[in-house]
């Protein structure tokens, strides 16, 4: 009786526990924290519908979840940054002289792949193999001088050409475009060829547009990070200053400056939340449709599909675009919330491995599974930190201080997070595959 | 004239020892991901990080060997400690066999079921592998350190450019061509390995004929802990010992697994010379050889390279890009093992 009930409950009951250890993070450990907590869940829970729609309405496995949400943050980055004219003024031209050269050369080519390499196979590729040496020498002639240009405009600050300077919210669209036009390439390539290919290739994207990010400081300024991007919601200090504000944290009995930082939070959660929901509103309608019943059939048996007609490849591209255009999306957001690009930051753990942990323990092919798991698995994977310096410092505390095990364990504690999510991924796949909120079909109705 | 030798001897000493080197490497590698491709059907994304095992237990018994003061100089100490590093790697392949691998494989699980499994893997061996040996680097090469060095070359010949072969080069080509042997004879000349070779081409067909699965599945794993281990080691002993590093060869193993046509160990050799060759030869800096070669008094301003050497990696992703579309099945398709 009480099994059924839970069942049929399951989403609400799951979603109330969530809500429930946030509340107690909120009274332990303040508001501040459990907003902090909540707006790096809103945001991991869109990553998760992201890999979702790949993984759970396709069956597509995304390595390159990290590279994706690169190019989101660096979408966030050329948006909102101001420009930096002397750059401009420096090596401007020459860029936008390689670029044009650089699109020229892909236009070329591919006007003469068709013009021979219908014919002949084997002068299709001399032709562009000499059309993209060439174009490449050209676009490097112009390219090299202006970026050294570049960055040698006061390198400790700028050094870079900067952004557009427009409203940062109009980065996550950006971001969405340049994360399905990574996704396009690469499926193009990778998708209707053996299954763990994709998975190879985007690992491969993946790393490289992280080399990309890091190497090219003209346009990301690489490892010196770009900080202080512009923010959608008002800035601590001025809410400080403001009267309406002072009088706002007197009526809640806060001090003024607690109340402006977590007033930031709430807005931002709010612009969040405002995102996820139009997001789940246009998955969840589009997973009930026509559409996706074809996305799953495909997914379930790709052979049969292909009988009934439908073009498995092409729905493949189209699913795998879309789903990394949200990753794209989650990734600008993740920036604007930091406030700063950090190249660096990026690890496959992080932003790959955990987000697929999140799809697989929430429920893969289930909208509310995967956002829950979002939810669930980033609350863990930072309380994991205190409660893992916790556990080492109880089990060892028999020993003495500067015992050398003891000391050892205390270091390596930090890879301990590699091993537990090794450890729950295994354990995930053997014993609850289907995840905490399994996908809904017609037969487990 | 002297100047085309001079050149001659550049390109050499910077491309084609260390393209050799690191192609072995590499072939061993892919070698190794093949197998288990072949044999067991999914890409194995735990290669990498088992390299990394293997070649730590390496380095234990390598310190434990010097500490007793046994040595093999002017060979380094490490080849003697191989067999207790394969043995590690070899047992712990087996471990995760039994205990993770063999439950999906009883439910015929999808070969992305098993990737994903083998990422489990990968993060668990590599927590594994940081929490006992710690993250930092590890340099345990000991012997000789050249064979013969730039300076000897440049008195022997009198040219003004110079040709080192170091000892870790030499022991890492010496060990490839024995090992890639070995592995050959196995697979055509002995029993087992015929086995091996039928369960990967027809699985049904091998069942019916009376082959063993279970007996297949663990020689696969032992030879696999036994390539990751050497490959690792002699990795770790051109280079340095750095457990990070073992996840970045991951992309160019794969690579060169996929360029020979995956499930096929010769191809798998190929394409680790391949990957190795570009990768080498696209990040090289051309200056000297253009100076040598070109006219009297011509020296070019730039470096003459053709990518950054940070974009090394970019080379294997290009190189597999152009294989997925040119030539999916790789360049010796249609066979297996």
């Amino acid at each position: 009786m009480n099994q059924t009930f839970f069942n049929q409950y399951r989403t609400q009951i799951l979603y109330s526990v969530m809500a429930l250890l946030l509340v107690i993070v909120g009274v332990g450990q303040g508001w501040s924290v459990a907003f902090t907590i909540l707006n790096l869940c809103l945001i991991s829970a869109i990553m998760s519908l992201g890999v979702n729609m790949q993984w759970g309405y396709a069956g597509l496995f995304n390595v390159g979840v990290m590279g994706f949400a690169a190019l989101g943050g660096l979408a966030a980055v050329l948006v909102s940054m101001p420009p930096v004219e002397e750059a401009r003024a420096a090596g401007g031209q020459g860029v936008l002289v390689g670029l044009l050269i650089l699109i020229a050369t892909i236009f070329v080519s591919i006007v003469a792949w068709k013009q021979f390499g219908a014919k002949s196979k084997k002068t299709g590729y001399w032709m562009l193999f000499i059309i993209i040496a060439a174009g490449y020498a050209l676009m490097r002639l112009f390219f090299l001088p202006s970026v050294e240009a570049i960055e040698a405009v006061n390198p400790s600050v700028t050094g870079y050409l900067g952004g557009l300077g427009l409203p940062i919210i109009l980065s996550w669209p950006v971001g969405m475009v340049f994360a399905a036009g990574a996704a396009y390439v690469i499926g193009k390539v990778a998708l209707g060829l053996r299954s763990d290919y994709l998975a190879i290739a985007t690992l491969g994207i993946s790393e490289i547009v992280l080399y990309f990010i890091k190497n090219e400081e003209w346009l990301t300024r690489g490892v010196k990070n770009v900080n202080g991007l512009p923010r959608p919601v008002p800035y601590e200090v001025d809410l400080q200053q403001a009267v309406w504000f002072q009088q706002f944290a007197a009526d809640w009995g806060m001090e003024v400056a607690e109340a402006s930082s977590l007033f930031v939070k709430v807005c931002y959660a709010g612009l969040f939340i405002v995102v996820i929901a139009i997001l789940m509103y246009l998955s969840e309608t589009a997973l009930k449709s026509p559409w996706g019943r074809m996305m799953r059939a495909i997914r379930d048996n790709e052979v049969a599909a292909a009988a009934m007609g439908k073009d498995v490849v092409k729905r493949h591209l189209t699913i795998f675009v879309i789903g990394s255009a949200v990753i794209g999306l989650a990734g600008a957001m993740l920036t604007t919330l930091d406030g700063q690009f950090t190249p660096v930051g990026y690890q496959p753990l992080r932003f790959t491995f955990l987000i697929w942990v999140m799809v697989i323990i929430g429920g893969s092919g289930n909208n509310w599974g995967a956002v829950l798991g979002g939810f669930f698995i980033w609350f863990f994977w930072i309380e994991a930190e205190p409660i893992g310096l916790w556990l080492v410092d109880t089990l060892t505390s028999f020993m003495e201080p500067t015992h050398w095990l003891r000391l050892h364990l205390m270091d390596s504690a930090a890879h301990m997070r590699l091993m537990t999510v090794g450890i729950v991924l295994l354990i995930a796949l053997r014993y609850a595959p289907e995840g905490l909120i399994p996908e809904r079909t017609a037969r487990k109705h | 004239m002297t100047d085309f030798i001079n050149a001659l001897v550049v390109l050499t000493n910077f491309i084609l020892v260390p393209a050799l080197t690191y192609g072995s490497q590499l072939a061993l590698g892919a070698l190794g991901v093949t197998l288990v491709y072949g044999v067991l059907r999914f890409s194995n994304f735990a290669h990498g990080e088992m390299m990394a095992f293997g070649t730590m237990i390496t380095i234990f018994g390598t310190w434990g060997l010097q500490a007793l003061g046994v040595s093999i100089a002017p060979l380094p100490t490490a080849l003697l400690a191989l067999p207790l590093g394969i043995a590690g790697a070899v047992i712990l392949s087996l471990i995760f066999d039994k205990t993770v691998y063999k439950y999906h494989r009883q439910r015929k699980a999808s070969p992305v079921i098993f990737l994903i499994v083998s990422i489990g893997l990968m993060f668990f061996i590599g927590g594994l592998v940081r929490f006992i040996i710690g993250p930092g680097d590890q340099i345990f090469f000991d012997g000789t350190r050249f064979i013969f060095s730039a300076r000897d070359f440049k008195r022997s010949t009198g040219l003004d450019e110079g040709l080192a072969l170091k000892m870790t080069q030499a022991v890492t080509i010496i060990t490839a061509i024995l090992v890639v042997a070995a592995m050959f004879w196995f697979l055509n000349k002995t029993r087992t390995g015929k086995s091996m070779r039928a369960f990967s081409d027809n699985e049904n067909l091998a069942l019916l004929s009376g082959i063993n699965p279970d007996r297949v599945v663990m020689i696969t794993w032992i030879l696999v802990g036994a390539l990751a281990t050497i490959a690792g080691t002699l990795y770790g002993l051109d280079k340095s010992f750095k457990p990070f590093s073992f996840m970045q060869l991951l992309l160019p193993i794969f690579a060169a697994a996929i360029v020979g046509g995956v499930g096929n160990p010769l191809g798998a050799i190929a394409g680790g010379y391949v990957i190795a060759f570009s990768e080498i030869a696209v990040t090289f800096a051309y200056k000297k050889v253009v100076t040598y070669l070109g006219p009297d008094s011509f020296q070019p301003d730039s470096l003459v390279q053709l990518l950054g050497t940070d974009y090394k990696i970019a080379v294997s992703f290009i190189i597999l890009v152009i294989v997925l579309i040119v030539r999916p099945t790789g360049i010796f398709s249609g066979k297996t093992l």
